[in-house]
């Protein structure tokens, strides 16, 4: 039978053409995708204009009230919230009371913005620090100052010496060290992300691991409780929390400046900020003119005499 | 010397493809080539172009520094692990609390007879509570409320009241879930086990528990992925986890590649948890269905 396996040498059903127009809507698909990806990259607009104006760029090129802030005309101020005593009152930054709010004021006022001017945002620290663009244009939240923290961020120069103290309750045993080395058999706490943290674990060098809290709140209370022997704290802070809020505990001692610079708080921008030049002049010439001194004499006054632990 | 009819049924026997066959066969392997040849160059396509829109976009040298630095994942890891072993503990005791304590509740809970009233509103009035209540909330008020009541012999560690707050929430959520495989047994089952002469206890051991139990161990295995990643919420008293320690990192440097670490640890453990359960499930299924699916 000459017809009988006719049929099997056309095997392909489906002709080449198909394929092809198959792949067409694919190809179109994959030109979209790239064009979008190209197209929608945001253009940092930003960069060009940023000048790397350092700490040292000088007070003329800062105009008065016309710096190129997040809103024109405005300058917005980032801290996190509650905002604690004795840096704020009430968890009011708008007050002007309290160290850090009467700071942040005192530094409007020298760049040239009225008290009127100034807005003040919610900004808690993990967003303050983090990369990004940033809805504020400088915050102050207690933030020490570090070269590390110099590679996320920008600081202006130090508004604030800081020392670390030791709280605890009057009737525990940790009340009763005089010496760093007397604290290592207690149970320490302080807060994350504080230089307080750093102290316990470099300088006190306790020998079970320290309670490490998301907030100050939590350290206190684990104070109250008898959960933690001892927490470490910044001064006006531990007076603070001696006087007001634990009334029970007292202030052990403070730890001495560690060797090389001292401990700084500063104003956290941008990195990269047009601002940070500005800022900074802003900052020190309150300190050179004694304003910042006299803030501190004023809301942080008591701070100054613990006895030190060796 | 073959038969002529045995050796017409070996010759049918021997199986030839056909011709048309084998073309068949060949035109779909062919086909079956070009689709995996297809989905390869698209899958490499949108992953260069997803790569390139990243690499690309302004802000990536900065991005790439906060949250891949190779220096700060090789800082954090050996805190992140110390922490992990604190997940891990909590994980594995409360994991079994919660299942025993569940279970007991569900079964409270759909205990018959009036005399067993008290229990089953018990029962339902604590799965109602610590459903609804926050987590967050819980782990507070354990944590920092019993130190504050002052009680002798009663611990002020953090760790154990966590786990106690872990456990009173999920124990409602997962007594839910059996809860609702205990009910999901259809009633004749019970009426043949009771009619079988089997007593309440006999029937809900040997005939009820068995299947509502397999039936629920997808969500079972949900809640506890989902346990695993609250161990860490223990560290609101202070005790340090793999999160909590890459915060710690994090918030010091002001660089975030210590969450990354942890969280692609945290990833890598629950995929080797969910492929056990798969294949406990599947092992299951193949035993029940052993002696034929009736």
């Amino acid at each position: 039978m000459p017809v009988a396996n006719q049929r099997v040498h056309h095997a392909d059903p489906l002709p080449r053409r198909r394929a092809t127009r198959r792949a067409a809507p694919f190809a179109a698909g994959l030109a979209v995708l790239l064009t979008a990806a190209v197209g929608c990259a945001p253009q940092d607009d930003t960069d060009a204009a940023k000048s790397p104006a350092g700490p040292s760029a000088g007070a003329a090129a800062c105009a008065k009230g016309e710096l190129a802030t997040e809103t024109a005309g405005k300058l917005t101020v980032g801290t996190d919230k509650p905002a604690y005593a004795p840096w704020f009152r009430d968890d009011d930054p708008t007050s002007g009371e309290g160290f850090e709010s009467a700071v942040a004021y005192a530094v409007a006022d020298r760049l040239g913005y009225a008290r009127t001017d100034v807005v003040w945002q919610t900004v808690p620290f993990n967003s303050a620090v983090a990369p990004g663009a940033k809805k504020f244009d400088f915050d102050i939240n207690q933030i020490s100052v570090s070269d590390e923290r110099r590679r996320a961020v920008d600081f202006s120069s130090g508004y604030y010496d800081v020392r670390q103290a030791v709280v605890a309750l009057k009737d525990s045993p940790a009340a009763k060290a005089t010496t760093a080395a007397d604290l290592k058999g207690v149970k320490l706490g302080a807060q994350v992300g504080t230089t307080s943290l750093d102290v316990v674990n470099d300088v006190i060098k306790p020998g079970q691991a320290p309670a490490v809290f998301q907030k100050n709140d939590f350290a206190k209370t684990a104070l109250k409780n008898g959960q933690v022997d001892a927490i470490v704290v910044d001064l006006p802070t531990a007076f603070y929390i001696t006087s007001a809020e634990v009334t029970d505990a007292k202030i052990v001692g403070q730890f001495a400046a560690g060797s090389g610079k001292a401990e700084q708080f500063g104003l956290v921008l941008d990195k990269g900020s047009r601002l940070t030049g500005c800022v900074s002049g802003a900052v020190d010439s309150l300190r050179k003119d004694g304003t910042l001194a006299k803030l501190e004499k004023r809301w942080l006054s008591e701070a100054v005499d613990a006895p030190v632990l060796k | 010397m073959p038969v002529a009819d045995a050796a017409g049924t070996a010759a049918e026997d021997r199986y030839v493809p056909s011709a048309r066959r084998l073309e068949r066969e060949r035109f779909k392997r062919t086909r079956a080539r070009r689709a995996t040849a297809v989905a390869a160059l698209s899958t490499l396509v949108t992953g260069v172009v997803l790569f390139l829109a990243v690499v690309n976009s302004p802000g990536w040298p900065r991005t790439r520094e906060t949250f891949f630095s190779a220096h700060y994942a090789r800082e954090a890891l050996p805190k992140v692990l110390d922490g992990l072993w604190l997940n891990v503990r909590l994980l594995v005791i409360c994991g079994a609390a919660v299942l025993i304590l569940g279970m007991l509740i569900a079964v409270a809970r759909t205990l018959r007879g009036p005399v067993f009233f008290p229990l089953r509103a018990l029962a339902t009035a604590y799965t109602d509570f610590f459903r609804g209540l926050p987590l967050v909330i819980c782990l507070l008020m354990v944590v920092f409320g019993i130190p504050a009541l002052r009680l002798q012999g009663v611990t002020t560690d953090p760790v154990l009241l966590g786990g106690t707050a872990l456990v009173l929430t999920y124990s409602a959520y997962v007594a839910e879930v059996f809860r609702a495989g205990i009910e999901s047994v259809h009633p004749s089952q019970r009426a043949a086990a009771r009619s079988l002469g089997l007593n309440g206890r006999q029937t809900l051991r040997f005939v009820v528990l068995p299947q509502a139990v397999r039936r629920v161990v997808p969500p079972l295995l949900n809640d506890l992925v989902s346990l695993q990643k609250d161990t860490g919420l223990v560290s609101i008293a202070g005790a340090v986890d793999a999160v909590y320690a890459a915060q710690i990192v994090a918030s010091k440097s002001f660089n975030y590649t210590p969450y990354v670490v942890a969280g692609l640890i945290f990833v890598a453990l629950t995929i080797p948890a969910t492929r056990f359960t798969d294949w406990v499930t599947a092992r299951m299924d193949r035993r029940r269905a052993q002696g034929g699916i009736v």
